[in-house]
């Protein structure tokens, strides 16, 4: 505690709040120990921990195969991308090729995730704010995708969907059909969206200039994704280290343009999801216009031994930069496996970011950075 | 009410008995018709309405179960809200923490002593109406700030004093705006003010001048405020302050509360008709005193929740604005532009006689064209977006 005294021997003194882990907007169970003057923040010491599951322990006792189902629960909002991340590594260690239609049903199964993802994100940021509509509007729109997965692969969450050497299931193709009358659907409700809360004035002037990320302070930090992207720095692994069948789509990759307020603030965090799915609408209809006939997946033996050897195979989830490194012995097991995850370090840049703002303000950085509570500690 | 107990005591009816102990028997004898008879079913009903609003706005179905339409689920939440366990945190003031709450509803309920329903149907027509509605309304702001301190939990306490700097700013461009319609009505009394205006649009005051019209929606604006509701609902802001000052209240003290605050919604809609929109203001057409009484009841009953639908239609759209920006609104946009309404209608009120029946004609020219724009807005957005029209009053 600090006291501060001006004149006439007036005294204030600071307040500490906890934030979580049972709080409305903490999205899970984050916890913030809150140092306040009043309404001014002078500090918030982000406490992770809550959420640990061992995913990563998990891996040194299970079987390659076996660990693709764990993999979900990295990230709940976003499982189909930590399941390609692993297969990825996987694959890569042995060295087993993935059929080409598999890796169509792959980008079509993730961006549709991506979509959900970034839906959850934008709805229950507009919440944050206090906008309850557009947060039942987004989820509306996410029950249609949850739909359209579970023909694709049975689950609703937790897709166990991409398995090592392509994927589990094929697209049947009247799902195909229903995917596309969704994307038809999809872009205007976009627009909807935005007349509803991008753009109105009071959502602007919540968010232009609060909480504004440097870009030296978003490499420093570490940050990926969005709030890099937000940060206008052009970085995407699926453009700049391309993976699966990426470099062969059309797509964008937006960037903050500080259109309301100061480069790298909080609206431009959001804008850049909302402009990424757009993109992500692109790359589903160029896919479903591409996708090649064939198998879904290659032969892979149910003894899966990869070589002795290690590697990191990295994909962009809607949260970032999301890596799986997977150490090999050459046995059943893997002997090490380590997940890199985007939340983390958005956690990390939080405490430099609330020196200064207001209580508020802090729930609408929570947001703004899109921090998920089981990616922070696995 | 007050009248008619009047005209009885002067006829003898209560001959032997002392003026004092006749008032107060009426007096509680109205207070207990009115709680019962009329604010419990109508903030009963207001939050089975607002949570129906929201629900369809929101593309969901909403409480539909208890009664028809679920019309009930306010006494089926009530019933709940009597049988939960009463808790008083051991760290809470032990006397200010139970009190709070019944200090809320008294600022509340005392302001339908003024409310005029009819031209016969309000409890006593005061000379001072208006202003003594100010006052009992301010009461509400002791209640919270005595919620917010005796919980003793800091998200209270943040909630209570974010609550007495937002009531207490805005109650000065709410003040401000009724002092225009004072000018123009020459009286302070609610019944007054009302016969100052006439049945037809173009004899309200809302349309009486540019700046009446103006100040109707400062006056609005305000109110929201002072009703704690969004966009103005900062004191409770759930995402921020968990649950503001109503953090540690549960069962049925909780439920005084929002008693409060969604009774409270119908008299910011009828101070809004009485002032602005000629409140029980009928076209003269029967002279049957119980048909016309009724016929007032049912125009200033619609015209005042009409206001009420506009307040969850906004809560459903608006977010929440953040406490500097909330207190930059008021002191530096709504308190200049009401001093500048008053300022205009004294002005106008100078104004040759067909002088002000042309900017009225304009004023109410304006908003008419406005309703139109917003009609034609929303028929283009539903062009634009297709949505699938149905007809399920069922649901």
């Amino acid at each position: 505690m600090t006291d501060t005294a001006p004149a006439q021997g007036f005294f204030t003194e600071d307040m500490t709040i906890s934030v979580g882990p049972q709080h409305p907007s903490t999205h899970g169970v984050l916890r913030f120990v809150v140092k306040t003057d009043g309404e001014v923040i002078s500090e918030a010491i982000p406490d992770v921990g809550y959420l640990h599951r061992s995913i990563e322990k998990i891996g040194e006792k299970v079987t390659y195969h076996g660990y693709v189902p764990y993999t979900d629960r990295a990230d709940y909002l976003a499982a189909m991308f930590a399941n390609q991340a692993f297969c990825m590594a996987a694959e890569k260690l042995a060295g087993t090729e993935v059929t080409r239609r598999g890796e169509f049903c792959r980008v079509i199964a993730c961006e549709l995730n991506r979509l959900a993802s970034h839906l959850i994100s934008v709805g229950t940021f507009g919440q944050d704010i206090g906008a309850m509509t557009p947060f039942v509007h987004a989820l509306r729109e996410r029950e249609t995708i949850n739909n359209l997965m579970e023909e694709i692969c049975g689950a609703r969450l937790t897709y166990n969907y991409i398995r090592i050497g392509g994927v589990g299931y094929d697209i049947l193709p009247e799902t195909l059909a229903k995917i596309t009358q969704f994307l038809d659907h999809f872009g205007p409700i976009v627009e909807e969206f935005n007349r509803l809360l991008s753009g109105n004035k009071i959502f602007i002037e919540r968010l232009a200039g609060v909480a504004v990320v440097s870009k030296e302070d978003a490499l420093s930090y570490n940050l990926v994704g969005p709030n890099l992207r937000g940060s206008g720095i052009k970085w995407d692994i699926r453009r700049d280290i391309p993976y699966s069948i990426y470099p062969e789509l059309d797509f964008e990759v937006p960037v903050g343009t500080a259109q309301v307020g100061s480069l790298g603030d909080s609206y431009d965090r959001f804008w850049v999801r909302i402009r990424e799915m757009q993109e992500s609408v692109k790359i589903l209809y160029q896919c479903l216009k591409m996708l090649p006939k064939g198998p879904a997946i290659s032969k892979v033996p149910k003894k899966f031994r990869p070589p002795a050897g290690e590697c990191y195979a990295r994909v962009e989830a809607p949260r970032g930069d999301m890596g799986f490194y997977v150490v090999s012995d050459g046995s059943e097991y893997p002997y090490r496996v380590r997940i890199r995850t985007g939340s983390y370090t958005a956690m990390s840049i939080i405490d430099k970011l609330s020196k200064g703002i207001m209580v508020a303000d802090l729930i609408a950085l929570i947001g703004s950075l899109d921090v998920d509570a089981p990616e922070i500690d696995r | 009410m007050q009248a008619f107990i009047d005209q009885m005591i002067k006829d003898g009816a209560f001959a032997g008995v002392p003026r004092e102990v006749v008032y107060a028997i009426a007096m509680v004898v109205t207070a207990l018709v009115v709680l019962s008879v009329f604010v419990a079913p109508l903030a009963g009903v207001t939050s089975w309405l607002e949570r129906r609003v929201w629900a369809r706005m929101q593309s969901r179905v909403g409480p539909n179960r208890v009664g028809p339409q679920g019309i009930l689920q306010w006494l089926a939440d009530g019933i709940k809200n009597i049988m939960k366990e009463d808790i008083i945190p051991t760290a809470a003031d032990q006397k200010l923490f139970p009190l709070a709450p019944y200090v809320v509803f008294m600022g509340f309920l005392c302001s339908f002593v003024v409310i005029p329903f009819g031209a016969n149907l309000i409890v006593a027509d005061l000379n001072i109406g208006i202003l003594y509605l100010l006052a009992v309304t301010s009461l509400v702001v002791v209640g919270i700030l005595m919620a917010g301190w005796a919980s003793n939990n800091k998200w209270s306490l943040l909630g209570g004093m974010r609550s007495a700097a937002q009531i207490v700013s805005y109650e000065i461009p709410a003040g401000l705006s009724v002092l225009t319609v004072v000018f123009l009505a020459g009286t302070l009394s609610m019944q007054g003010i009302i016969r100052a205006q006439g049945w037809a649009p173009w004899d309200w005051f809302m349309f009486h001048n540019p700046f009446t019209f103006c100040a109707f929606f400062l006056f609005f604006t305000a109110a929201l405020a002072e009703g704690n509701r969004t966009p103005f609902d900062i004191p409770e802001a759930e995402s921020e302050l968990v649950a503001g000052y109503v953090t540690e209240y549960s069962g049925m003290r909780f439920l005084f509360f929002f008693f409060a605050e969604w009774g409270n919604l119908y008299v910011i809609g009828s101070v809004a008709t009485t002032l602005f929109m000629g409140g029980w203001q009928v076209p003269p057409v029967t002279d049957n005193p119980v048909l016309l009484g009724m016929l007032q009841f049912v125009t200033f009953f619609l015209k005042a929740y009409f206001w009420v639908f506009v307040a969850m239609w906004v809560r459903a759209t608006l977010p929440r604005v953040r406490v500097d920006q909330l207190m930059a609104l008021c002191w530096k946009y709504m308190v200049p532009l009401s001093f500048i309404c008053m300022l205009g209608t004294i002005g106008f009120m100078f104004m040759d006689e067909n002088g002000r029946r042309i900017f009225g004609a304009l004023t109410l020219g304006f908003a008419i064209a406005t309703i139109i724009n917003f009609f034609r807005r929303v028929g283009f957005q539903f062009r634009a977006a297709k949505p699938e029209l149905y007809w399920k009053p069922h649901i």
